[in-house]
């Protein structure tokens, strides 16, 4: 039932030479909806933020929800990817890759809103510590400077993560190829030649990027949590931010990964390489996040309504009874009631339709997670003659729907550039369990022998 | 010693007509938006009168209250500016310094008075306030923060006038617009490091109390309230 190493070849890599219609439409209806986003982008930049429904005293709301739900969603990758591989998990090997993607990606989008929320976003690079003519330094105890920082880290960490075990694979290609993809292979491969030598440096340097890259995922939604947590906002001012968010983008991370997964498995005909028990155990971990979601907003509902502070209360109100309260109801459903149940009887985990059935709901109710910190918060901060409430315009619905066609086209355009299997690990650890297998039978024998 | 400016409100004194917010529009160069703005959460009063019911129907109260910026001596929204557009100046004063804004809007959010203001769009003046506009200060662009500056503009012009003059300021010398057209003359402002100003005498009252002073921001705005003013005794 093993495949040979040229079959593998030939399923991971005919995405790389064959497109069918079917890309090129899904190619040209995502990108036309990213071009819509920037032309809401320019248009708001023109008129100014006033295009949206920004307003006093909400000035945060879908963008910076969209900025923490992409970090979120970063999380899937280079975070499990990690554990899988310090834990050394052998079904890690056909996932790491498309994991690893999509930190990438929704790194890169994330790390744009920022800039789109910004007053006069031609202005962001003031946040960068360039020695100027006029001996201006960044503020060092802004939330957002650490943000800054910590999102240029885990970015770069990622991206070099994505591409470390890439580059056995670009020399794959590089060699089966010929004519303009061959020089463009040759280029990026950067002249792996499958040397004992460069194995031996590319694991070494795996190890300690795997190890690397756990503290600095944990730490930039901690951070990201910090933006509110350290602001006396009531609703933000709360230690359980840091742990909770870093808890919540796990969450939202791996329903990401489970639903890229199953969609990648249909368009490119992976049945044979993401089997249900990658879903199964993908799903596992998904239970137990969604558990320790619950625990983890329960833990903040009830310190909130124990402690009985006025201000406190009046954001907690709105969300459970109030004007908020039909989104934190669909979070609760989302995030708990449909997905647990289902991820935690076998039967239903372990068939693919099911695992995606629990993991679509989760993004949703992640997304209005987001929103429910900021928004309700905001619009009731202490003196209830300055309350307000939000309302989004097309101008941040159009700019919302954007990023997620642009991270379906990226993903699209990744599938076909890159393997989205990494093929020598899928062969690595295949050849790893024919030798434990010959290893076994060899002992097997011995102790046969009288 | 340097100066450390602060204000006194008497909320007993205070009618709610509003004189201090026009006056604070003229004198600061503050846009009107318009009232489908207004609706949208968008006005722009860098001093507003916040106005509360006491009691139940008919024996009911209305009180007022002027807030604007408290000009805290512990601000939330300092520290939180990634580029320092909003720091503390020399004289404890919270200055927002507009070329250096970005427009994140941090600091609005920071704020537990909610009295620091983005301008969501160009500014634009309903004629024919276009043509009364304040040489002294600037106008502020689309996509930056403002917020009340204790009239910083006539603090500096009467600080420079004295120095010429080669002499100290002397109390209530000079005043913010919004106190300088106070019919009741509910407000008082000066400085807080002479003990002897009014000001200090004010802010050192049992009726006083600092605006949300459960959150340690430190304001430098003391509002008086219930009891008579002046009553012989008072500070």
């Amino acid at each position: 039932m093993d495949k040979t190493p040229e079959q593998i070849n030939q399923d991971l890599l005919r995405p790389i030479y064959h497109a069918s219609w079917r890309f090129y439409a899904s190619v040209a209806v995502l990108a036309s909806l990213v071009l819509a986003a920037f032309y809401a982008w320019g248009y708001q930049m023109y008129y100014g933020l006033g295009v949206s429904g920004l307003n006093r005293p909400v000035y945060w709301a879908f963008y910076i929800t969209n900025f923490v739900f992409w970090i979120g969603i970063s999380h899937a990758g280079t975070l499990i990817s990690a554990i899988l591989r310090v834990s050394n998990a052998t079904w890690r090997r056909p996932v790491t890759r498309c994991a690893e993607a999509i930190t990438v990606f929704s790194l890169s989008i994330a790390a744009m809103f920022p800039l789109i929320h910004l007053g006069r976003p031609w202005l962001f690079f003031w946040l960068i510590p360039y020695p100027s003519e006029r001996g201006i330094w960044p503020q060092f105890r802004s939330p957002l400077l650490w943000d800054f920082f910590a999102i240029n880290t885990y970015l770069t960490g990622s991206v070099i993560f994505l591409l470390l075990p890439s580059f056995p694979d670009f020399a794959l290609i590089r060699d089966r190829s010929n004519g303009w993809r061959k020089k463009i292979y040759r280029i990026v491969s950067l002249g792996w030649r499958g040397e004992p030598k460069q194995w031996h440096r590319l694991e070494m340097a795996m190890r300690i990027m795997a190890v690397a890259i756990i503290p600095v995922a944990v730490s930039v939604h901690t951070i990201v949590s910090w933006d509110f947590a350290m602001a006396p906002v009531p609703g933000w001012h709360s230690t359980i931010f840091g742990p909770y968010f870093v808890a919540g983008a796990i969450f939202s991370g791996i329903a990401a990964l489970i639903i890229a997964m199953a969609l990648l498995r249909k368009l490119l005909h992976l049945e044979e390489y993401l089997k249900p028990l990658h879903f199964d155990n993908l799903g596992k971990l998904l239970l137990v996040m969604s558990l320790l979601w619950f625990y983890f907003v329960f833990a903040e509902r009830l310190t909130t309504w124990y402690g009985n502070f006025p201000s406190e209360m009046s954001v907690f109100w709105s969300t459970q009874s109030g004007r908020f309260s039909p989104l934190f109801w669909a979070m609760v459903f989302c995030n708990f009631i449909i997905p647990a149940p289902i991820l935690a009887i076998k039967n239903l985990r372990s068939k693919i339709g099911w695992t995606v059935t629990a993991a679509v709901p989760i993004i949703i109710g992640m997304w209005l997670e987001r929103f429910l910190i900021i928004v309700p918060a905001l619009s009731h901060k202490y003196l209830p003659y300055a309350y307000g409430t939000y309302r989004p315009t097309w101008v941040e619905i159009t700019i919302t729907v954007g990023t997620f066609a642009g991270m379906g086209l990226l993903y699209l355009i990744f599938s076909r550039v890159f393997p989205i299997i990494s093929i020598w690990e899928l062969k690595l650890g295949m050849q790893r369990k024919a030798e434990a297998a010959a290893e076994l039978a060899s002992q097997e024998a011995a102790a046969e022998q009288p | 010693m340097g100066h450390r400016w602060g204000m006194v409100i008497d909320e007993d004194r205070c009618t709610g007509c509003e004189a201090c917010v026009v006056a604070c529009h003229a004198e600061n160069n503050i846009a009107t938006v318009g009232d489908k703005e207004a609706a949208r959460g968008r006005a722009k009063h860098w001093m507003r009168i916040e106005r509360y019911y006491e009691g139940d129907f008919p024996e009911i109260k209305v009180r007022f209250r002027p807030v604007l910026c408290q000009q805290c001596d512990a601000a939330p929204c300092e520290p939180v500016c990634p580029t320092y557009a909003s720091y503390h100046n020399p004289e404890g004063l919270n200055a927002q310094i507009y070329n250096r804004c970005i427009g994140t809007r941090y600091c609005g959010n920071a704020c537990p008075y909610t009295v620091r203001f983005f301008n969501f769009f160009n500014p634009v003046w309903d004629k024919p306030l276009n043509l009364q506009l304040n040489p002294d200060v600037s106008e502020r662009s689309v996509g930056i923060m403002e917020k009340c500056t204790f009239c910083i503009e006539r603090i500096k012009a009467a600080e420079i006038r004295a120095a010429a003059e080669k002499r100290a300021l002397k109390d209530g010398e000079f005043n913010p617009a919004c106190v300088q057209s106070c019919p009741t003359e509910a407000m008082v402002f000066g400085d807080l490091n002479d003990p002897e100003s009014r000001v200090s005498r004010l802010s050192r009252s049992d009726r006083g109390t600092k605006l949300l002073a459960e959150l340690g921001t430190a304001p430098k705005v003391t509002y008086l309230k219930r009891g008579a003013w002046h009553n012989g005794q008072n500070a």
